[in-house]
């Protein structure tokens, strides 16, 4: 029991599993799962489905954070996979072709690959403040998407572009199995090898690690390289719900919530260890807490402030400080025993 | 043991290696600054009419509450922390304050109250972060979602200010003929933190205690600094800057609006960090910040000569930031290789 | 001073006790430091000596005990309130913030203030009076980032003098500085005393207790074993005190020094005129198969600096490195681990430890560095390894999954030594690997050393101790203002040779080739 406690999952966990239970209080059908078509529906399947892009990005994010980085840039980076995307769909002669889909995808991704060296190489190589390093492509990267669009919101029909965010398999949403796939790639990749350990050295002191023969610059460029895939692929998913490119809108603020993520699940935006359960739970519980906000019908005025409100609670229960503070209390108010006279 | 043993380490000889030795940290600073004039160059030389005292003077006034804010950011910065709310706090307390107007207060009244309204964002963050180990990226983060929800909750439209106190502020020009140099109360209040803000840095406790705690947080406790207090006041500096920056842009704009200063967080800490200032902080000034504001100012302006469309604009500013960012970069490189 | 005189008690600790997660690192400690005398705490790494300071000032709370300063009962929430109440510390790991200026970091939170805020002309000028107190003459405007650790250190100390305070605490303020250094600060510190202040030092080289401390308390494992006036406790009591077993400091390595070595085929690594301008001056240097290569100097002579180079931490811009013969181009760590070079910095927490991360990850690091991320090594293989090494090198506690962070420092530098072994160098670099340590680990360490080169290993061994270096050696370089200035060997060198040789040329500044 003490050893759950202790977990440093527990807290984050936890955080979660309340916010779902005050949600099916405030209305109990927010937990119920109905089956149509052998495809499952619900509140729970919508959040499994809506958190793939954020899921996508925030892993990248923790790689990036780990080597003590921040990537500003994946909203943008999202904008132009799908633009590039949307626009080679679109200017194809058949849009429904999967052969063109796939085409379109790869494409995108590449390019968000390329995105993310750069910014790998302005941080590892160049040394320039990955805030910094990172702002330039958020600020650029939309001008670019827009460029690749022409200025208008390209919208598209393919039926197998659409499936990647619409569509079902074994009754769960396509996305859902993207997001799986992504989780189980990254953690396989971070911990069965030794990337993992190597990052959070770089991470946590650079210039040890440099000493003690780790690639310190590889694996900085790595992450961001990480980071613009895994954000090529969100913007991919993006568009396919929509099934439209709207360069100023798509991925919009996704970087704060991801870093959000990253740290609810419990890694430092001081670089070193990471989770990927953490970032997991993370993603789940803004996701909830997204979806609360349009479930509780929350006025989109106050919208925002909810969010801020629940937040602050989340990051609260998971602080140590008043964790201590009110197990001191709680002692403080129980019945003293007899002190034994020196 | 006749002689006394004397310990020293040779002190670096000439002007230039003296200067590196004791601030190094001003590098990025000059950097700045020279880049900032080959900007003005290659404009001027392209466009022809951008070094023009209207040009420059405007330059001022359009990025007065840029400045403010930026000198806010640059003590949360220099502890090593970071204030993502600013830009939301000035939403709030400049719709907060219109409303205010608009019920008739007077704006003598108002202005304090916004001042106390950034003041408390401030040290809600600095209470969350100092109190309950909350990393300062989220609780500012949180603040600003509370804030812009704040200031949606006033009013999803913008009010329009006609207090005449408040659009003197913007208004009176104070200006040396016509064409020529002026400068607006606007930019006084704002060169006026600006100068309050580096000697505090530079001349008081408080300020050497924040490079210190930017420095090593460890070693300014073990040093017995008092490293709560201080940091809890660089959060209430910047609150109250972007409590300011609310009543300038005000000002500026002559409405409040609740979607106003959307992204101004990233610019002002991107001027900062242009300005020479280390997000990990203990190294930077507030002068450095100015300077930021300006190269971020002259940027958006140069590309507003250029009268590019939206895309092409965004894309020059994050071209332009980047070749100063490097050059910078390259220029700090070969300081410290000595 | 008498240590019988019974005298005033300033501070007094009763059944000090703090518990760490998984560990009790002080269990019912008593300390009594008295106005006018010099305490020495000793006991072996780890022991809680640190700890137990940082209880006195506020840096830890106390789980039980009390804590009386002058008849008062205290509670100290941190440094400043120490402070207030007249505790003034040097903490072990040199706490100063080196984005600041030397001046300022011996003065924050003291400067001197005119009527327009800080007058720094003023308080640059009383930086240096303090600094001076010591023999530091250095550029008070000059960012100490720029210093070595052993000026970081005086500066330290200079800080702890600005305050005018009843009770000095010194936690290691010895481990890197020099002899001269040392004679300095004793003079302060015995000036200190006999003003009737109350000193609380502690140190690992045991002259120097003898040296200047009137009474010692040692602890061990947590646990008080006893206070005792230095004058009745002979040196090697002490020892037995402190590890709770006999141990002959010296019989570890029976003088590993005067082994032969065989210079006959090409030596591991052959440097010619390697150097860097500003930083060495080119200098050639060889060691060969089983051979260990002392180099000594005083602070800031140029060891270190040699050897980052031949390392590739720093990038050499003169002179030509033969790995067995063959030319080699070393600019950076990785050119050095992949012809089996190992180095070891002097400056652990810096550029040592990761440590975040766990003792076992500390000691694979370096091979799984070596063998690059994709080729993890099985957790098997990392088990047998890192059990290898805790037991050979007597790591404590022998917990693998121990943050490096919370280990006491020398056991930190067991865990450093055992992530270069664990890449099975064909030579390996340590510089002040000693550093800090207790007797046990010293000699544990050493024999290790003379062990290894026994078995063919090429060392280089820098060390301010000028014993441990003749004593380990068989070859020693000197190095002074960053140059080299000769060799010796070991076999028909003593200590006092050696001193000689190093301050020599000092004088022939004024009088040349003046050689007695
Ligand atoms: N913050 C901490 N968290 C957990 N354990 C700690 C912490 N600080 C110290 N310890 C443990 O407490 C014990 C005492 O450590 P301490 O630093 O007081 O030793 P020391 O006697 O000063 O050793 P050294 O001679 O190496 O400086 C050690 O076992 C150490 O691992
Ligand atoms: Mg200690």
């Amino acid at each position: 029991m003490k050893k759950i406690l202790r977990h440093r999952m527990f807290w984050p966990v936890i955080a979660l599993l309340a916010l779902i239970v005050l949600n099916t209080i405030a209305r109990p059908s927010f937990i119920s799962i109905t089956v149509q078509n052998g495809q499952l529906y619900g509140a729970l399947i919508d959040i499994l489905r809506n958190s793939a892009p954020l899921m996508l990005v925030s892993l990248g994010m923790m790689i990036v954070i780990a080597t003590r980085g921040i990537d500003l840039s994946v909203g943008a980076i999202m904008a132009v996979s799908g633009a590039v995307a949307l626009t080679i769909i679109a200017d194809s002669p058949s849009p429904d072709d999967l052969g063109t889909v796939l085409v379109a995808i790869l494409v995108g991704v590449l390019v968000s690959l390329l995105l993310g060296i750069w910014n790998g190489f302005l941080v590892a190589v160049v040394g320039v403040q990955p805030i910094i390093a990172t702002l330039v492509l958020m600020l650029a990267g939309r001008g670019v998407a827009l460029l690749i669009t022409g200025g208008f919101i390209t919208t598209i029909n393919s039926a197998p572009y659409k499936f990647m965010a619409q569509g079902y398999v074994i009754g769960l949403p396509f996305a859902f199995f993207v997001s799986i796939a992504a989780i189980v790639i990254v953690a396989l990749i971070e911990r069965r090898t030794a990337l993992g350990v190597l990052t959070e050295a770089v991470g946590i002191n650079p210039e040890a690690s440099r000493l003690a023969g780790v690639r310190a610059r590889g694996i900085i460029w790595g992450a961001y390289a990480a980071s613009g895939v895994l954000a090529g692929f969100a913007g991919i998913l993006y568009t396919s719900n929509i099934m439209a490119a709207d360069a100023n809108a798509a991925g919009l603020y996704i970087e704060l919530y991801a870093i959000l993520a990253v740290v609810l699940g419990g890694t430092s935006l001081a670089g070193g260890k990471f989770t990927v359960a953490g970032t997991v739970v993370g993603v789940f519980t803004i996701e909830t807490l997204r979806s609360t906000i349009l479930f509780l019908g929350v006025p989109s005025a106050v919208a925002p402030l909810f969010l801020a409100i629940v937040v602050v609670i989340v990051v609260l229960v998971q602080s140590q400080r008043l964790r201590g503070a009110v197990a001191k209390l709680a002692q403080a108010l129980r019945p003293k025993k007899p002190e034994v006279a020196r | 043991m006749t002689s006394v043993p004397v310990t020293t380490e040779k002190a670096p000889t000439g002007v230039v290696r003296r200067f590196l030795s004791r601030r190094a940290s001003w590098v990025p600073v000059f950097a700045a600054v020279v880049l900032l004039v080959v900007i003005f160059a290659a404009a001027q030389a392209y466009f022809g009419n951008i070094l023009t005292p209207r040009v420059i003077s405007a330059l001022l006034l359009d990025n007065a509450y840029l400045f403010i804010l930026a000198v806010g950011m640059t003590f949360v910065i220099l502890t090593g922390g970071i204030d993502l709310s600013v830009g939301a706090v000035m939403a709030f307390t400049g719709m907060f304050g219109a409303s205010l107007m608009r019920d008739g207060m007077p704006s003598a009244a108002v202005v304090p109250i916004m001042l106390l309204l950034g003041a408390a964002f401030g040290l809600a963050i600095g209470v969350l972060v100092q109190y309950f180990d909350v990393q300062p990226f989220i609780a500012s983060l949180a603040a600003m979602f509370a804030a812009r929800g704040l200031a949606f909750m006033v009013s999803l439209d913008s009010i329009k200010v006609e207090d005449g106190a408040i659009l003197w502020l913007q208004s009176t020009r104070l200006q040396a003929g016509v064409g020529s140099w002026y400068i607006t109360p606007t930019g006084i209040i704002a060169l006026l933190v600006v100068l309050v803000g580096a000697l505090v840095l530079a001349f008081t406790r408080f300020g050497r205690t924040i490079y210190a705690i930017g420095g090593s947080e460890q070693s300014a406790r073990l040093m017995g600094l008092p490293v709560v207090r201080t940091k809890l006041l660089a959060y209430v500096v910047s609150g109250v800057c972007a409590g300011l920056a609310g009543v300038v842009f005000t000002a500026y704009t002559g409405a409040s609006y609740p979607l106003n200063g959307i992204g101004t967080e990233l610019d002002t800490i991107a001027a900062v960090v242009i300005g020479g200032t280390l997000l990990t902080g203990g190294s930077g000034y507030v002068v450095g910040s100015m300077i930021g504001v300006f190269v971020y100012g002259t940027i958006k302006t140069v590309i507003s000569f250029l009268g590019a469309d939206q895309s092409w604009t965004r894309i020059s500013i994050g071209a332009l930031l980047l070749m100063f960012v490097v050059v910078q970069r390259v220029i700090v490189a070969r300081s410290n290789r000595r | 001073m008498a240590a019988d005189t019974e005298a005033r008690p300033i501070a007094q600790m009763r059944g000090i006790t703090i518990e760490f997660p998984g560990v009790k690192a002080l269990d019912g400690v008593d300390l009594t430091l008295r106005g006018g005398e010099v305490h020495t705490l000793m006991g072996e790494n780890g022991a809680g000596k640190s700890t137990l300071i940082k209880a006195l000032t506020g840096v830890y709370p106390i789980d039980a005990g009390t804590i009386v300063v002058e008849g008062t009962p205290r509670t100290f929430r941190g440094t400043s309130d120490a402070q207030a109440a007249g505790i003034s510390t040097v903490y072990q790991e040199v706490n100063l913030c080196t984005n600041l200026s030397v001046g300022e970091n011996v003065m924050l939170g003291h400067e001197v203030r005119g009527p327009f805020g800080i007058d720094w002309k003023s308080t640059h000028r009383e930086a240096e009076r303090h600094l001076e107190g010591l023999g530091v003459r250095i550029d008070t405007r000059s960012l100490l980032a720029a210093h070595s650790i052993a000026v970081q250190q005086l500066v330290a100390i200079s800080r702890a003098m600005v305050t005018d305070s009843r009770v000095l605490v010194l936690d290691e303020p010895t481990s890197s500085l020099d002899r001269g250094e040392v004679d300095q600060l004793f003079g302060v510190i015995r000036g200190l005393r006999d003003r009737g202040v109350a000193i609380l030092f502690v140190t690992h080289f045991l002259d120097q207790v003898y040296e200047i401390s009137d009474r010692l308390t040692v602890l061990r494992n947590g646990a008080l074993v006893g206070e005792y006036p230095v004058a009745e406790l002979p040196r090697a009591e002490l020892i037995a005190k402190m590890i709770g077993r006999e141990l002959d400091e010296f019989a570890a390595i029976s003088r590993s020094a005067d082994r032969e070595i065989d210079r006959g085929g090409d030596p591991v690594i052959r440097a010619t005129g390697i150097g860097r301008r500003g930083v060495l001056e080119p200098a050639d240097v060889e060691v060969y198969d089983g051979e260990v290569v002392g180099i000594a100097g005083l602070l800031g002579s140029g060891r270190t600096e040699l050897v980052r180079l031949l390392y590739g931490a720093d990038r050499a811009d003169a002179g030509r490195v033969e790995v067995r013969g063959r030319p080699a181009r070393i600019t950076n760590p990785r050119h050095a681990i992949d012809r089996r070079i190992a180095f070891s910095s002097e400056d652990r927490r810096a550029e040592g430890i990761v440590g975040d991360l766990t003792v076992a990850e500390n000691i694979v690091l370096g091979i799984q560095a070596k063998r690059g991320a994709l080729r993890k090594l099985r957790k098997a293989e990392q088990d047998a390894i890192v059990e290898e090494y805790i037991q050979a090198l007597g790591v404590r506690p022998a917990n693998p999954n121990a943050l490096i962070r919370n280990l006491s420092g020398g056991n930190q530098q067991k865990v450093l030594l055992a992530r270069w072994l664990a890449t099975a160098p064909q030579l390996i670099i340590l510089d002040e690997p000693t550093r800090g340590i207790d007797v046990g680990a010293k000699a544990d360490i050493q024999r290790k050393v003379a062990e290894l080169s026994e078995q063919g290993l090429g060392v280089v061994f820098i060390s301010s101790e000028l014993e441990e270096v003749v004593r380990i050696a068989q070859r020693i370089v000197v190095m002074r203002d960053r140059r080299k200035i000769g060799e010796l060997t070991s076999h028909d060198t003593d200590v006092d040779d050696l001193v000689a040789f190093i301050a020599e040329e000092h004088d022939t500044q004024e009088s040349p080739e003046s050689v007695a």
